[in-house]
């Protein structure tokens, strides 16, 4: 593998960055045309109704409505979950949570759509509701879809139940018997946000001749294209979508809310249609990740070896089927290399909103629980807790809890550096505890286009399908420019709409540094393939005879030296007359993204007159494989433990007896503010994937993995005394002191 | 809805005696936001930042007088009000964020009736008084006697506070406030006091005064928190004896932002801490 | 609802407008004056997304009316710094990466510039509570609090 790079490594200014300090970016809700409309959509204040009829006649009536729809209006679908997902965007029949779409209209203004929802008449027959994980799990709780159930299960749980997943090897018996200490303990977490600070929006053009323009702010136009284009029957060459810049999505932008309905009221008006979600829809109606309720059971030797281990995980998912908590199952225990283990899952729908990714998706309840224990089982059995994890660490070779086998990772090496830091040492204030956790996420490949230009003036155009959400143009335009063997700032690559590049799958799973990445090296290697035939074309040699060296081509072999190597920007400005554009491109799935571990550490400080928690220091370890940018890669570490912070502390979505979010504002809903948090240190540890060539792993996700339990612990620490429940805001703490 | 700008306050009151659905807006922290959350527009803003007098703090008698649309950011930066009220202003200055601040008002915080609201205890420590002009004329009461319950003030139809008068502070006197809320910045109390204090020239202290808020109906003036601290250098046990009335004198709600326990639990905690910073401003020793 | 007629100055510029009584200064600037600079992440006062100045006070421009903007003077981040010459808080975000998704930047450069002019000399803890409204999910703050330590210390000319 490559080692001695020129660019990557460094530290350039985002091509992006001008436009979005000056305020020029166009983000989801910047964009305007004229003639447009402005939708708004119309929620049900229900956690559960059939809906028994819906009057739109009177906002129709109104001045300046030109289009009213509800559910009526959409046909049905025959993939069932392109069916949720519209079901989703509007309601069809019931209501399933507090929020979800009834209606929706646009207008000539926000003023007269706001009005029109108000003459909306739509009369409920509210049903009995659920929100509660274990609840919903009982049989005889009221069923979110009838015919659901997954396949394997028994009376014993209600149809709610919609997915059951079990992982592990080894006997748990035998495992638990070895032990010299046994603990098993039931933990909950709360619903959290992805709180991204910009709303859905999105700005459609569907004409009758089922061509259409979409502009929203996603992080995968493809996907949007796919299920809109599903949705609203029309081909989906016929519908172009472009993506805006993203104003953060962490996950939840990753599927539609607002589109489909913003297509349909933009063809049965015939102009195109704006639609922005306040912040109180984006609360109540787009996706937060899934509350939990989680028992594990972990044997430990009195030298720290732990013998046995058994998660089990129920996840609220929200109110559509969805699978989620296999990730959840296949994280608990992934870092450590395990005998006896087994992990099961359970995915529940209940009446709130349908979850959608949240960065880890799954992972960190799942984790915060098994850490929990692991850190219990250290206190007890008075061992160091960073020993204790690395005498069961993962390490290449290991057989994981949830299958495969592990090529090179570097929990191990992060391990180490936490244990050598000086944070590791420090000595704690009266009221402090620190708290350790180790994270793991899998990191993701998938499909993804990437088109390459060579331009005349020896500059390269790139073209890729992956919305930027945190500097991903910078990486890419540096992992050219290194391919390429030229300066960072000859590459300008651009996020191409849907009708100017191939499929791209969505910018999730910690996957466009490395799948993008790869297929930009793939891209540059066939344009340098390229390249060296047209320079052996000018110097009449063999096309075999000439190698690319340090951004230029150079006659090898028995030619050696016959000819100054000819650069880039030479062989670029010849093109024309050599054989016509030069340009490379690849489309591919690769598959050999590598999994990232971390580890975190963390003091925190608890009054103990009013159970108030500071992050009093906060250093964060983790394996990246390839730092390409490592300003960026701090940056995901850093936002990462920040927003696990916040889950183990004080987010959390609130549901009254009646069903309703109670908190659907930032005032109550509470993410950290800058007051709230010291430095966070993030200490980038490269141990290369040898499925990249660069080496690269992904980083953006295992961050927000160990906070909640490295926060936990340390509470635990602190106080002396253990919660089982997240976030652990003032209240829960200050009851059991 | 229609937006007026008051010329005076004459006009504002007249304004507000038409029958209409009006509305006052000062810095708007609470109005607009209400209106932004329930959809709903009154008939008639009245605008009285550009009422003259209403955006100036003046010395009156020793003290304060601070108009009805000065913003906490004026009043943070005014030097003499912070040296001689600097509870009052610490308590002004917790509204929300720097952007709240550049507009919000102690007259609004007051007005919009939050029994959660920082300036309100602060206000009633320091024996504020509010001037009120109505279509009966003026008339000055104390911050006290305006609250009334969640949203209500016992302001009569048709009349507005222009100004809030903080008098003369005494010497070897401190006023202080605290809040609790679960972040460090943009949270509403969940539990809070104020404590005003003067020593003897023999650093006891001679007069007490504690308000409690966020957790009854409106903030609340503990006569028994105080009444421990008078006659105490602050020693523990006039500490728990404060805290214990405090405890004793909550009536509070279960709802997002904190529980009953929680609230109860954490008064007391707040006006010991706010009695200690109060000492050492007026002169003692702790 | 008849619309109120407006006469204010933006970014230097002389700007008239009609907006209706209850349209916020945030939707003039943006859906009247193409202002998109300033953004929407809550409409109520809780993110700083739409922070401007008005007059050289920092506010939050949902919770101001446009009628209320009649002969002040409003400054949004369109009018700090150009492409040639970023204003050194631009530059130091952009240096430091201090933006991830960038949609709270807009907001981030105005209250900083708040803030320098106030206080030149600010230190880390007096910076995150005077940004402690403008709420950023991406980049857990660290960067973005250096780079406005780093600007002020420019602009006080100690490493320029
Ligand atoms: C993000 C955010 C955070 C906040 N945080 C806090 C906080 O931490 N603590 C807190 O206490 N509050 C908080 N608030 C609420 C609000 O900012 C305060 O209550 C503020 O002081 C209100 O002042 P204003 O000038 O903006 O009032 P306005 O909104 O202009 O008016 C408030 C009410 O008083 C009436 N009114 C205004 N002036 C007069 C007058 N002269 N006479 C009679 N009636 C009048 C109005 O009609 C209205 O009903 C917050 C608000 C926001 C948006
Ligand atoms: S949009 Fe104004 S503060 Fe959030
Ligand atoms: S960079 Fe995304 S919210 Fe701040």
């Amino acid at each position: 593998m490559k080692q001695d790079f020129k660019i990557l490594g460094t530290r350039p200014i985002r091509p992006d960055g001008l436009d979005k300090v000056t305020g020029k970016a166009m983000f989801g809700a910047d964009k305007s045309v004229t003639g447009m409309l402005h939708a708004r959509i119309l929620r049900s204040p229900h956690a559960h109704a059939e809906i028994v009829s819906i009057n739109t006649a009177k906002a129709e009536a109104l001045a300046g409505v030109k289009a009213v729809i509800t559910g009526d209006d959409f046909a049905d679908v025959e993939n069932s979950a392109t069916r949720y997902t519209m079901q989703n965007c509007m309601a069809q029949g019931r209501a399933l949570y507090d929020g979800h779409a009834v209606a929706a209209v646009a207008a000539v203004s926000k003023a007269v759509a706001a009005e029109a929802l108000k003459l909306i008449e739509v009369e409920y027959k509210t049903l009995p509701h659920v929100t509660d994980v274990d609840e919903a799990m009982l049989p005889g709780a009221p069923v979110l879809h009838e015919g659901v159930k997954a396949r394997t299960l028994g009376d014993d749980v209600s149809g709610n139940t919609v997915g059951y997943y079990s992982f592990g090897h080894g006997d748990l018996e035998t495992g638990f018997s070895e032990a010299d200490e046994v603990i098993e303990r039931t933990f909950k977490t709360a619903a959290v946000h992805q709180g991204y600070i910009e709303p859905h929006a999105c700005l459609a053009d569907l004409g009758g001749d089922g061509r259409g323009e979409l502009w929203c702010s996603t992080q995968g136009h493809y996907m949007v294209r796919e299920v809109c284009s599903e949705i609203l029957h029309i081909d989906a060459s016929q519908l172009r979508v472009t993506a805006s810049e993203i104003g953060g999505g962490f996950g939840g932008k990753t599927t539609v809310f607002i589109e489909p309905v913003a297509l349909k009221l933009s063809q049965k008006a015939g102009k195109p249609v704006k639609l922005v979600m306040s912040r109180d829809e984006v609360f109540r109606a787009s996706g937060p990740t899934m509350s939990s309720s989680i028992d594990i059971k972990i044997g430990m030797t009195k030298a720290g070896k732990i013998t046995g281990a058994h998660a089990k995980l129920r996840y609220q998912g929200g109110a559509f089927p969805y699978e989620m908590v296999m990730m959840g199952a296949m994280s608990a225990f992934a870092a450590y290399d395990l005998e006896h283990v087994q992990a099961e899952g359970w995915d529940v729908m209940t009446n709130r909103p349908k979850m959608i990714s949240y960065r880890a998706p799954g992972a960190p309840m799942a984790v915060y629980a098994v850490e929990s224990v692991v850190d219990e089982l250290c206190q007890k059995l008075g061992l160091d807790p960073i020993d204790t994890r690395l005498l069961n660490a993962a390490r290449e070779g290991t057989k994981s809890s949830y299958g495969p086998t592990f090529k090179a990772i570097g929990l191990v090496e992060a391990l180490e550096a936490a244990k050598a830091h000086p944070h590791y040492s420090a000595p704690l204030a009266p009221n402090t505890g620190r708290g350790i956790s180790c994270g793991f996420w899998f990191n993701f490949g998938g499909q993804v286009s990437v088109s390459m230009a060579i331009n005349a003036d020896g500059t390269v155009s790139l073209i890729e399908g992956n919305p930027d959400i945190g500097g991903s143009r910078a990486s890419i335009s540096m992992m050219a420019a290194e391919a390429l063997g030229i300066e960072f700032d000859r590459v300008r690559t651009i996020v191409g709409d849907t009708a100017s590049v191939g499929f791209s799958d969505v910018t999730d799973g910690s996957r466009v540094t490395f799948a993008v990445g790869i297929a930009t090296i793939k891209a540059a290697n066939a344009a340098i393939k390229e390249m060296c035939k047209r320079a052996a074309k000018i110097w009449d040699i063999d096309a075999e005879a000439v190698e690319w060296v340090d951004g230029a081509a150079q006659p090898t072999g028995h030619n050696a030296g016959d000819f100054p190597p000819m650069s880039l920007a030479e062989i670029a400005a010849t093109s024309g007359k050599t054989g016509g554009p030069i340009a490379g491109h690849h489309e591919g799935a690769p598959d050999k993204a590598g999994v990232s571990f971390g580890v975190h550490m963390v003091d925190v400080e608890v009054d103990p007159e009013t159970g108030f928690t500071s992050i009093k220091r906060y250093t964060a370890f983790q394996d990246v494989g390839k730092a390409i940018h490592p300003a960026y890669v701090e940056g995901q570490i850093q936002g990462g433990a920040a927003q696990g912070i916040g889950w183990a502390l004080n987010e959390e979505y609130i549901y009254g007896e009646d069903g309703r979010l109670q908190n659907p504002g930032f005032l109550d809903y509470r993410i950290p503010v800058a007051s709230d948090l010291p430095m966070i240190e993030a200490v980038i540890i490269e141990v290369p994937n040898p499925g990249h060539p660069f080496g690269v792993r992904g980083c953006g996700e295992t961050s927000i993995v160990p906070p909640l339990a490295a926060v936990a612990n340390g509470v635990a620490h602190a106080i002396g005394v253990r919660m089982f429940a997240l976030p652990m805001s003032p209240p829960k703490i200050l009851k059991v002191l | 809805m229609r937006y007026l700008v008051a010329k005076d306050s004459r006009e504002a009151v007249a304004l507000l005696n038409t029958g209409e659905d009006a509305r006052l807006l000062a810095g708007g922290t609470d109005v607009l936001v209400r209106m932004k959350l329930e959809g709903k527009t009154p008939d008639l803003l009245i605008d009285i930042k550009e009422i003259s007098g209403f955006s100036d703090i003046t010395t009156e008698n020793g003290g304060f007088r601070i108009g009805a649309a000065v913003s906490g950011a004026e009043m943070g930066e005014h030097a003499a009000l912070k040296a001689m009220w600097p509870g009052v202003v610490e308590a002004v200055e917790l509204i929300g964020s720097t952007q709240v601040q550049g507009r919000a008002t102690m007259v609004g915080n007051l007005c919009n009736g939050s029994p959660a609201a920082d300036s309100v205890p602060a206000m009633m420590a320091a024996g504020a008084m509010a001037r009120i002009e109505g279509p009966a004329g003026t008339r000055d009461v104390l911050v006290a006697d305006l609250l009334e319950g969640p949203g209500k003030t016992k302001l009569g139809k048709a009349e507005l506070v222009s100004s809030v008068f903080l008098p003369a502070g005494l010497p070897k006197a401190g006023d202080a406030y605290l809040r609790f809320i679960p972040r460090t910045e943009m949270d509403i109390a969940v539990a809070s006091a104020a404590v005003s204090l003067v020593l003897d020239d023999n650093n006891t202290v001679a007069e007490a005064s504690v308000v409690l808020g966020a957790v009854a109906r409106t903030a609340v003036f503990v006569p028994n928190a105080a009444a421990a601290l008078v006659g105490s250098k602050l020693e523990p046990e006039a500490l728990s004896a404060c805290a214990a009335a405090c405890a004793a004198a909550c009536s509070p709600i279960d709802d997002r932002r904190g529980t009953i326990e929680f609230r109860t639990k954490i008064a007391g905690v707040m006006a010991t801490r706010a009695a200690k910073i109060a000492f050492r401003r007026a002169g003692g020793k702790l | 609802m008849s619309k109120i007629h407006v006469t204010t100055q933006v970014n230097g510029d002389a700007v008239e407008f009609l907006c209706a009584p209850d349209e916020t200064l945030l939707d003039v600037l943006r859906d009247r004056l193409n202002l998109t600079g300033a953004k929407e992440g809550c409409g109520t006062g809780d993110c700083g997304a739409c922070s401007v100045t008005i007059d050289g006070r920092l506010v939050a421009s949902c919770l101001v009316l446009g009628a209320e903007v009649e002969g002040s003077a409003i400054e949004t981040v369109e009018g700090i710094g150009t492409a040639d010459a970023l204003h050194p808080l631009q530059r130091h975000l952009l240096e430091h990466a201090a933006l991830q998704c960038g949609i709270c930047t807009p907001g981030i450069v105005v209250a900083a510039k708040a803030l320098l002019l106030q206080n030149p000399d600010p230190s880390e803890e007096e910076t995150r509570y005077w940004l402690a409204g403008n709420l950023c999910r991406c980049t857990g703050y660290d960067k973005i609090i250096r780079a406005v330590l780093s600007a002020a210390s420019e602009l006080r000319g100690e490493n320029a």
